[in-house]
């Protein structure tokens, strides 16, 4: 008895101590919703050639996968929480979402990388990535797709033909002893966001970026092979700057 | 002495209780041999939750596999067209039925099926598991031609099999639900990951000179470029498991995934084989229309053909494709050989 009652105080003691300090958390998600311009692309939007680009060029979108990765809420206190690693986001898959448990409430900067930098793109270690065939060869460095981006665009010619936006670290190989690279992935600011209960932050991507901001983008000049193409790397870095942006509901 | 009396009633209820349990034969769970390159490479395999691998389910699953007692006539059995020698598969273009009819489609290759993540099989992406998979040829007319009720009937009036259920799934009622289960549990243990690329990739082989090129020009983006659709030394499968049109046909005959989906994004979309094993896989494409590697070969160099469905990345189908000398062919089928795994077409636990 003396035994119950004294588990009974101690259990009371310990639930004063913990209810006052207690941190209120919610979940979290995150959805990428795809555009062109302003206009939502759906799943049937897909292999039908309707998007024009910002260089005239009308043009299909047929696949469309890539990588986001230290995904992160930084609060006033600079604390960081870190609500993915990586993921890979594949638009085919429709609902893509990144989900995080226990969030403190509160107001945060929303931030994450668009691809892998350096030092997580290390070659063969993510075994999802592998298992979805995203590797790049070692001739061209390694590691990973940073995107895949495939479809047919109306060529000069009005003939349809395949195009493969895919984008890595950038590797010049003229050299083939002395590769020279350059990361092109890039940090992805997305302002202050207020973390309430079961929140969903909406991302859009839009797409049409890619061919516009601040390179208008050629399709008749850069469709296909461009892996291996270190310039066509760095234009597509320096247009997937603009590419995304909050949604404030 | 009324005390002793309730005791010895829960005694012998106890009892009663135990010997029924004893009764009920446990099986023992199934120890997937995972090849190393697969566990440091890959994903879990998928094994459902509702269809563990036991021993006594593979072993039952195998006797099915191979006995023809699952056909009308009982004159095929799933190893007719999925012989374990030629990595599972026949060197027919078309299968024949047991009424001699042929098929329309190539029997394709079995292994490494756990590692479909999407678990679409078949060429057409029509089967949405391995279980449900297994239901199709028994009952179609121009393969196994029976149906399931005469098939579990078959096997209930069978000496053997009644036990071998109650072993491997605690019932001895025999159904197309445990028949498909017992086969599914085998189909999953059927792995090849044993070549001597594999061996390579571990340090325990080198590859020659043309092998090497010739694992190069799959690599290279501006030649081969097959590694976008059919793995890497990364993805040990050497397949997406994807559908894709890889410039076939201008005009469909079949329209693969296409039919399946109903959407005309989707014709002539089939799934991309394992390059594994192509020694023993020929004929080759969803409908066997290639005899012999090199006119496989030389359809992705030179004999691509445009259509609307064609795949972005069939990306030189405006010049026919790929353009691969005389000596860059022969390297790629050098290396392609190189992913011949012996070891699995002598696997004594995939014979009959």
């Amino acid at each position: 008895m003396k035994k119950i009652i004294s588990f009974l105080i101690s259990l009371a003691i310990l639930g004063a101590c913990s209810g006052p300090n207690e941190e209120l958390t919610t979940q979290v998600s995150i959805k990428f919703l795809h555009n062109w311009n302003d206009t939502p692309i759906l799943i049937r939007d897909l292999n039908t050639i309707k998007f024009t680009n910002a260089n005239g060029e009308l043009l299909s979108i047929e696949r469309i996968r890539y990588i986001v990765s230290n995904v992160v809420l930084i609060n006033n206190e600079n604390e960081i929480y870190e609500l993915s690693k990586y993921q890979l986001i594949d638009f085919g898959d429709n609902e893509v979402i990144i989900n995080a448990d226990e969030v403190p409430l509160g107001s945060y900067k929303l931030s994450f990388i668009f691809g892998f930098t350096d030092r997580d793109n290390t070659d063969g270690i993510y075994q999802d990535l592998n298992s979805n065939s995203f590797n790049v060869p070692r001739m061209l460095g390694g590691g990973y797709h940073f995107m895949q981006f495939d479809g047919k665009y109306l060529n000069e010619n009005n003939q349809e033909t395949g195009f493969n936006y895919h984008m890595i670290r950038a590797v010049n190989g003229s050299d083939t002893n002395n590769q020279v690279f350059q990361d092109t992935s890039f940090k992805v600011d997305l302002g202050v966001i207020s973390i309430a209960n079961n929140d969903e932050i909406k991302i859009k991507t839009d797409l049409s970026e890619w061919f516009k901001n601040p390179n208008t983008w050629d399709l008749n000049q850069l469709n296909t092979l461009l892996m291996p193409n270190f310039n066509a790397q760095v234009l597509m870095n320096q247009n997937g700057k603009s590419v995304f942006s909050l949604i404030q509901d | 002495m009324k005390k002793l009396g309730v005791c010895l009633f829960f005694f012998f209820l106890l009892i009663n209780c135990t010997s029924k349990e004893e009764g009920i034969y446990t099986p023992i769970s199934y120890n997937l041999e995972i090849p190393i390159l697969f566990s440091n490479k890959l994903i879990a395999p998928i094994i459902p939750s509702n269809n563990p691998l036991t021993e006594e389910g593979v072993a039952l699953g195998k006797k099915l596999f191979f006995d023809k007692i699952l056909s009308g006539d009982n004159s095929q059995a799933c190893a007719s067209c999925h012989n374990p020698q030629n990595s599972f598969t026949d060197l027919q273009k078309f299968s024949e039925g047991i009424n001699g009819s042929l098929g329309s489609r190539n029997s394709m290759p079995l292994f490494n099926l756990a590692w479909n993540f999407d678990e679409r099989f078949a060429w057409d992406g029509k089967e949405l598991s391995l279980e449900r998979q297994a239901l199709e040829p028994v009952k179609n007319p121009i393969e196994m031609h029976s149906n399931w009720i005469i098939v579990a009937q078959k096997l209930q009036s069978n000496f053997e099999y009644p036990n071998l259920f109650l072993q491997a799934f605690g019932d001895s009622k025999i159904d197309s639900v445990l028949i498909t289960r017992a086969i599914a549990q085998f189909e999953r243990t059927i792995i090849s990951g044993k070549s001597k690329f594999d061996k390579f990739l571990i340090g325990e082989a080198t590859l020659n000179i043309q092998e090497e090129n010739g694992f190069n020009i799959f690599m290279d983006e501006t030649k081969g470029d097959c590694f976008h659709c059919h793995g890497s030394n990364n993805n040990p499968l050497w397949t997406d498991n994807k559908f894709h049109n890889n410039g076939l046909d201008q005009v469909f005959t079949d329209l693969g995934l296409g039919a399946v989906t109903g959407d005309t994004n989707d014709n002539g979309k089939f799934k991309s084989p394992s390059i594994r094993n192509l020694a023993f896989t020929a004929p080759y494409m969803h409908d066997g229309r290639f005899t012999t590697l090199d006119e496989v070969i030389n359809h992705y160099s030179e004999g691509l053909k445009q259509s609307n469905t064609i795949d972005p990345l069939m990306k030189k189908v405006n010049q026919g494709g790929v353009q691969l000398s005389t000596q860059e062919k022969a390297d790629l089928k050098a290396f392609l050989f190189s992913l011949t795994d012996y070891d699995f077409i002598n696997n004594p636990a995939f014979k009959e």
